[in-house]
């Protein structure tokens, strides 16, 4: 919502675009596409691009004739950030985003807690960055608007998905009129109310919290780092909490627990939102002018489908599933949907894995969003305690705090780690691990010279890293073995990593993975390991590698 | 020596929803014989009284 008399789009900072619906001979004459995608939400623009780094084309839906209304989500994590660097899409988001580590928590106006997210010297990113939810959607778009293998269909509603023997039909309503498009696969990332979903029967489940946040940006000269602020029990909202978070553009976002008392429309009348937020930035010492620029309200739910893939139809995103905003998980797992769904679906599409590739999805990242309910969860039950008991460990553990800094852990947001994957098949799990990585978990990075990191060496599709103290003989063979399961295997030995940076490069990049030499590491495109073994043995490699990622044919 | 801070969160979830099974008036005798049985543990009189006295601090609500 915005002040009265602005419109949904009227933003103090923000030009939205407006976009119109397909010329309609072009749509009545395209009778079919490879893969559909519904909802050009961020989620939706990600897939489309990361299928198009994989050289697959995609026709994008949106019923909407511009970007989402209002700043929504604006924590943007690590494992984003390096997702985003693979799709070609990052540099805007690195010029205009603010990062951050660190996050203070006050009770009763005194600090509590200060907590350093995971960081160091190894990494490319920092932990988090903030910026608004039209900025993602803008550089997404500029990017999608740039792919030459993207067509996106703005002002066009999906208003069915039916299955066909070969896929499914989609039926569209555009502004000029009706049509229906065949697709092989549906991509259905329309957000969190996901039409595509109760057309298919579908429903989420999980539980939702009690307590309503109140969302509100302003605009102001606020002096202050770019930190996660959170206050419990604050003069300016007794028994409740409030988040604030620092964002370009001098724009500051004051989530804030409902007060008692009040009724959902009235929390959200203008008047409120203003007395509300005034009396917050009084609190926080802010005494100059500001503006409000947006507001919505928010209520914790752990909502999810059971199973993220309905045949030809993947669900991503908002559509598949709901998490608290405590996490600052609702995009980032969306955006990882993408990812692992796109990079799948594109081998599948090039022939290069059979369709029970797909069958990985929903496993791994069903299990990414069971695991930040979890973390969100006590996240949520700190945040809003649901019960009396809750609230009295909560209030009691805040107490505590005042005195004891050891108590101020309970307040951490757990922000944490990508999730590892482990059910599914797209991992080796059953390979010796070398060293401390393990299948499944994100490959940790390396700082390996003043400009380099190890993530810049990985390829496109999957990456073979041979940690051989010599160019082992078979190594000719063993690519092109592997090179049938990814036309686009990259290859790094210990030979390159020398010449490029030295043995103390080289000794750095053991001491991170805690690898030995002689070990052998496979990459997936999404960054992920997916084996390791303690040496380079091609025969079991080619083996195990093709069984998890390649066609039945073949072996 | 101090418990860390999983197993602590695991006291603080398991005391969160004994609190919820009880009745107000089981509450409170509940949180006693929970702190007698911890003091006899301790085996520590002046510590446990050091107790008693830091977790009256910050009692009174804003
Ligand atoms: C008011 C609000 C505040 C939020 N605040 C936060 C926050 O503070 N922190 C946080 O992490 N997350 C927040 N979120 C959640 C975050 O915005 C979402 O997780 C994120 O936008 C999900 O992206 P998505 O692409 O999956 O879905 P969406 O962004 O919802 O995109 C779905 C798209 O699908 C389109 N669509 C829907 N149905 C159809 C159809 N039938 N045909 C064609 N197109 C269709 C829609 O027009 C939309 O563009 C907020 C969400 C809302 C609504």
């Amino acid at each position: 919502m915005r002040p009265a008399g602005k419109g949904a789009h009227d933003s103090l900072y923000f030009t939205y675009p407006a976009f119109t619906a397909p010329d309609r001979a072009h749509v009545l004459a395209r009778e079919g596409c490879k893969v559909a995608i519904v909802g050009a939400g961020p989620v939706g623009m990600f897939a489309a691009l990361t299928l198009a780094r994989f050289g697959i084309a995609s026709v994008l839906f949106d019923k909407k004739d511009t970007f989402n209304d209002g700043s929504r989500a604006i924590c943007v994590q690590r494992s984003s950030y390096q997702a985003l660097e693979r799709a070609g899409a990052v540099k805007p988001f690195i010029e205009k985003a603010y990062g951050w580590t660190m996050g203070r928590t006050f009770y009763r106006g005194e600090q509590i807690l200060e907590f350093e997210m995971p960081h160091s010297d190894s990494e490319k990113y920092l932990p988090m960055y903030n910026i608004q939810q039209q900025f993602i959607e803008q550089y997404l778009w500029d990017a999608v608007a740039a792919s030459p293998l993207i067509e996106t269909r703005w002002c066009s509603e999906v208003t069915g998905a039916d299955d066909t023997e070969s896929g499914a039909r989609l039926s569209v309503q555009d502004t000029n009129g009706r049509y229906q498009i065949e697709a092989e696969w549906v991509l259905a990332a329309d957000g969190a109310r996901s039409a595509i979903r109760s057309m298919r029967g579908l429903r989420l489940k999980g539980d939702n919290f009690p307590g309503r946040y109140v969302i509100a940006d302003v605009q102001m000269d606020h002096a202050y780092q770019t930190i996660r602020r959170a206050l419990f029990d604050s003069k300016s909202n007794p028994d409740k909490t409030i988040l604030i978070h620092r964002q370009p553009d001098n724009i500051w976002r004051i989530d804030y627990q409902m007060p008692d008392g009040q009724s959902e429309e009235e929390a959200i009348s203008e008047d409120n939102i203003r007395d509300n937020v005034g009396r917050i930035l009084r609190d926080i010492d802010y005494q100059g002018a500001w503006e409000l620029e947006w507001w919505s309200i928010y209520s914790a739910n752990t909502l999810a489908l059971d199973d993220y893939r309905d045949g030809r139809v993947i669900f991503i995103g908002d559509s598949a599933h709901i998490v608290p905003i405590f996490g600052v998980r609702g995009l980032n797992n969306g955006l990882a949907d993408a990812e692992n769904a796109g990079w799948k679906l594109a081998r599948v599409l090039k022939g290069l894995s059979d369709e029970r590739l797909m069958d990985s999805y929903s496993p791994e990242r069903r299990g990414a969003t069971l695991d930040v309910f979890e973390n969100a969860t006590k996240s949520a039950r700190f945040m809003t305690p649901p019960t009396k008991g809750w609230t009295v460990m909560r209030d009691a553990a805040l107490s505590l705090a005042l005195d004891h800094e050891w108590a101020g852990a309970f307040a951490n947001p757990r922000q944490m780690e990508p999730f590892t994957y482990t059910d599914g098949g797209a991992v080796l799990s059953h390979t010796e691990t070398a060293g401390s990585v393990k299948p499944g978990a994100v490959l940790p990075n390396e700082r390996l010279s003043d400009d380099a990191y190890l993530s810049d060496l990985l390829g496109n599709g999957f990456t073979l890293i041979v940690l051989e103290e010599k160019d082992p003989a078979g190594l000719d063979a063993l690519k092109a073995s592997l090179l049938g399961l990814d036309p686009e295997l990259e290859c790094i030995t210990s030979g390159h990593i020398r010449a490029r940076f030295g043995a103390a490069g080289l000794s750095r990049l053991h001491e991170r993975l805690g690898t030995q030499p002689g070990a052998t590491l496979l990459i997936r495109p999404d960054g992920y390991l997916a084996g390791a073994w303690p040496t380079c043995v091609a025969d079991v490699i080619v083996a195990q590698a093709t069984a998890a990622f390649g066609r039945k044919e073949t072996h | 020596m101090a418990l860390n801070f999983a197993d602590l969160e695991i006291v603080y979830e398991e005391l969160a929803r004994t609190l919820d099974r009880l009745s107000p008036s089981e509450r409170e005798v509940f949180l006693c014989k929970l702190s007698l049985l911890m003091a006899r543990d301790l085996g520590d009189l002046s510590r446990v009284q050091a107790m008693i006295q830091t977790a009256q601090n910050h009692l009174e609500t804003l």
